[in-house]
């Protein structure tokens, strides 16, 4: 049995991680939630922008600032997306064949650029880790923990309470119908396709900030978060940070009392379990 | 039969290869095509055919891969004898989780895939954490290579290409037996597939025993090639990816389409990998993907069938009635329903009905909307269970049946919305309730009664068609014609004219009642009273679920808490 501070560590790591997990799975949740948008790319899309960061910041820039190039740019990625995807009518599943494809293409680019070697980011950030009493909590987590939590509630207060929000709820769930009512169906499905390509840029800046990076890492990160998504229940904002908490907290859970390799089992047990028991809730 | 000839034969000849002694590498090049033929092709009985895409193919790939190097490695098996129980651990497993997914019905294609894809995950943690690999991976150096070709290289050739070539075969003939037929319907509408009488469960299960097996077979083969097994390489998302893909650029409604898909990516990628360009290669199929998904989502063999289809010739039409009629058994009960109840979410839509129809009648079955008539349909054609009460059809108690029994004892429906499968043509739709459903006849018969009744429909014109191509009334007159290819001893009718013009709603009558001439007897549900009225023998009035008048048409439609169901009471 492991001590009450490592447990107490681990826990804190799961917690850590869980918010990444729910930050990347945020924009795949709305985008598929709302647009019928299976998004594989979503992944292929942080690590370039993790890849950016690790760029930017080595060429002066800080690791935060670099957000006000990524954003605006992965924005644009994501509406020009949706908008081909839209033109050529992709149905659901389609959209997912699509974006493997992209997937592919961005991973070549990457290991094009910067090689198929790992890169870590070298920030002040990295070093800073405050205590508290027996428990560190580095910084770069404590930005990730941020970001996902203001990024989610903002989100999820934004398609309650506002009329745009609402709208595109509407819109999602029967678009002609919204159009009827003067919803513009259209512009709004490629403004939220543009903010999930953006979220994407910034969960990018969090793998930046704490993981090493490599272009064959992309792919370690689809199952986890595509069941932190299914758990979270598709379209609903808060849904994958509250997912991603379970499963990294479990994941952790078991690290700490097992061992490293058998967290996935922990995930992946949950959303079968889930699939099977209950898949009118999905 | 040419077809697998013509396989056999090319498998044949490309046997021969080894005795050019070509340098190693085109063998080896070549064993990758076959190899990535046996996975793409596999993948697509299961997933191409019915549509449920599998994201798990991986895991039964790998679960042959490491059948084979346990037992070579740990139990001295020959490597030729795990090649079998490869496929059957894979096949156990892919039928022990069909069982329990399929179990539920109909599955979302999008959750299909997330599962299968996390049983792979699943799968490779356990794997990776016991002694089957314990992490390290599996070296089978010191297993010996048998001696089938004069090399090595040879030898993995040849068991590749047979692989191939069975898989070829199997794939051709599921397309053209009912077992495929029946997966193109599920693939279409299988709520519809399973009313007209195909066995959906066991024909998903099936299917994917034979795509699961067939993978791990192909996986035993590539585990001694590789010569060292690791659950990162063999688990990993590229497999299952790289198989969709293959398939989907081929052409996933095709037996050879994944096979096409196949060869040109694996050519593609092994051009590449040879030069310096490696990553280049990889972009380059990414980006074929995006831009065929994207212009051409039917793939390759998709575009060469629609383009060969045009030129098909229809053939003479036959003459009407030429065979057995619909059968007879004038007087007798053919259905009774007694006390049936059906509660959706508290709402009660049938409560205690009871009601009786003879050979060879019309029963009306009106009612104000949400009064229970399709769910009545819905019951006792087997699409939903009753709560409670009996149902019996020709003397069997049927309400505990699959809805696919049900359509063989003999009951066929149409929709009042008509859903036709979108990917067959006309005939083809109409073929498929003469195969399975009560008449139950082979391929060729089946044609010939699908011919009859679309002229009997005034289809015969469109047998070729799409259904996208028919206008309302055609779908309807579709819909009709799709229930009586089936021979039913009863047809339950679900508002087939609303919707239609008043010329169109005449000659529907004159069409019921030509059916009925025939002997079959017919649950009528419509609102159009003219027609009910012209119609019905007898009349069943429900309303809220309950049976509230019943008898013939004039003395029930002039009782006044009929007319009061329809149109409130009267306030005098």
């Amino acid at each position: 049995m492991p001590s009450a501070a490592l447990l107490g560590q681990s826990l804190l790591s799961g917690i850590f991680i869980g918010a990444l997990y729910g930050l990347l799975g945020l924009g795949l949740s709305l985008a598929w939630g709302l647009l019928g948008q299976i998004n594989l790319a979503h992944f292929a899309l942080a690590f370039l922008g993790a890849y950016l960061t690790y760029q930017l910041s080595a060429a002066g820039m800080d690791p935060l600032v670099t957000l006000v190039v990524i954003v605006p740019a992965f924005f644009l990625f994501g509406a020009a997306l949706h908008w081909v995807l839209a033109r050529f009518a992709v149905s659901a599943f389609n959209s997912l064949l699509v974006t493997f494809g992209l997937t592919v293409v961005i991973e070549a680019a990457i290991q094009w650029i910067w090689s198929a070697d790992f890169r870590r980011l070298e920030s002040h950030y990295a070093d800073v880790r405050y205590r508290l009493g027996a428990l560190y909590i580095p910084l770069p987590e404590l930005i990730t923990l941020a970001l996902a939590i203001v990024l989610s509630l903002a989100l999820w207060a934004a398609l309650r309470h506002t009329d745009l929000g609402k709208a595109m709820r509407a819109a999602a769930e029967d678009a002609s119908m919204a159009q009827a009512f003067g919803v513009n169906a259209r512009a709004l499905a490629l403004l939220l396709s543009g903010i999930s390509a953006a979220l994407a840029g910034v969960a990018g800046l969090c793998i930046a900030l704490s993981y090493t990076l490599a272009p064959s890492q992309i792919y370690a990160w689809v199952g986890v978060v595509f069941a932190v998504v299914m758990l979270g229940g598709l379209g609903n904002a808060l849904g994958p940070l509250i997912a991603g908490f379970v499963i990294g907290v479990s994941e952790a859970i078991t690290m700490a009392l097992t061992a490293p390799s058998w967290a996935p089992l922990v995930s992946f047990s949950l959303l079968i379990a889930l699939l099977v028991l209950r898949p009118e809730k999905l | 039969m040419r077809t697998i000839g013509a396989l056999v034969a090319a498998g044949a000849a490309l046997a021969l290869v080894p005795l050019l002694t070509l340098p190693a590498f085109y063998e080896s090049f070549l064993y990758l095509v076959f190899f990535w033929i046996v996975l793409a092709t596999s993948w697509n009985i299961l997933s191409g055919y019915s549509g449920y895409f599998s994201f798990g193919h991986g895991a039964f790939f790998g679960v042959g891969m490491y059948t084979t190097a346990t037992l070579t490695t740990k139990f001295d098996f020959g490597f030729l004898w795990t090649l079998p129980i490869c496929g059957a651990v894979a096949a156990v497993l892919g039928v022990s989780l069909g069982a329990i997914v399929f179990r539920a019905g109909r599955m979302r294609g999008e959750l299909f895939a997330l599962l299968t894809l996390a049983v792979s995950y699943v799968l490779a943690t356990v794997i990776l954490n016991t002694p089957i690999d314990g992490g390290p991976g599996v070296a089978l150096s010191a297993v010996a290579v048998p001696a089938i070709g004069p090399s090595a290289p040879s030898t993995f050739y040849l068991l590749a290409l047979a692989a191939a070539v069975i898989t070829l075969a199997i794939a051709y003939q599921v397309q053209r037996a009912p077992l495929g037929r029946g997966l193109f319907a599920i693939h279409d509408d299988e709520d519809v597939a399973e009313v007209l009488g195909v066995p959906t469960y066991r024909y998903k299960l099936a299917a994917l025993a034979l795509s699961c097996a067939l993978a791990g077979v192909a996986g035993g083969i590539h585990a001694l090639f590789i010569n060292y097994v690791t659950v990162g390489e063999t688990f990993s998302i590229v497999v299952p990816l790289s198989v969709v893909l293959m398939s989907v650029l081929g052409g996933t409604r095709h037996w050879l389409g994944p096979a096409i898909g196949a060869a040109i990516i694996t050519a593609l990628l092994y051009a590449f990998t040879a030069s310096d360009y490696a990553v280049a290669g990889r972009a380059a199929v990414g980006l074929i993907l995006v831009v065929v998904i994207l212009f051409m989502p039917q793939g390759v063999m998709g575009h060469l069938v629609r383009w060969a289809g045009r030129r098909d010739v229809p053939p003479p039409p036959q003459s009407l009635r030429s065979e057995a009629p619909i059968q007879a058994r004038n007087g007798s009960i053919v259905l009774a329903v007694q006390g049936v109840s059906k509660a959706f979410a508290g709402v009660q839509a049938l409560a205690g009905v009871g009601l009786e129809v003879r050979g060879g009648e019309i029963l009306g079955l009106v009612g104000p909307n949400g009064s229970g008539k399709s769910t009545l349909i819905n019951l006792v054609s087997g699409h939903y269970r009753a709560d409670a009460g009996r149902i019996q059809f020709g003397g069997v108690t049927v309400e505990k049946l699959a809805a696919h029994r049900i359509a063989r004892l003999g009951v066929a429906r149409t929709y009042q919305i008509p859903r036709p499968f979108r990917h067959l043509t006309v005939l083809e739709n109409v073929m498929l309730p003469a195969m399975f459903g009560h008449a139950g006849l082979p391929r060729l018969a089946a044609e010939r009664e699908a011919r009859r009744w679309l002229e009997f429909t005034g289809l015969a014109g469109k047998a070729a068609a799409l259904p996208a191509e028919l206008n309302l009334h055609q779908r309807k007159f579709l819909e009709l014609a799709r229930a009586l290819a089936a021979r039913p001893q009863l047809l339950l009718l679900d508002e087939v004219l609303s919707g239609l013009t008043p010329s169109e709603i005449d000659g529907a009558i004159a069409l019921v009642r030509e059916i009925r001439a025939q002997g079959a007897s017919i649950v009528f549900v419509e609102h159009l009273m003219r027609a009910v009225m012209e119609l019905a023998d007898r009349i069943v009035v429900l309303s809220y679920g309950r049976v509230i008048a019943a008898g013939s048409p004039a003395e029930v439609m002039g009782r006044g808490e009929v007319v009061e169901a329809y149109l409130g009471k009267a306030r005098a």
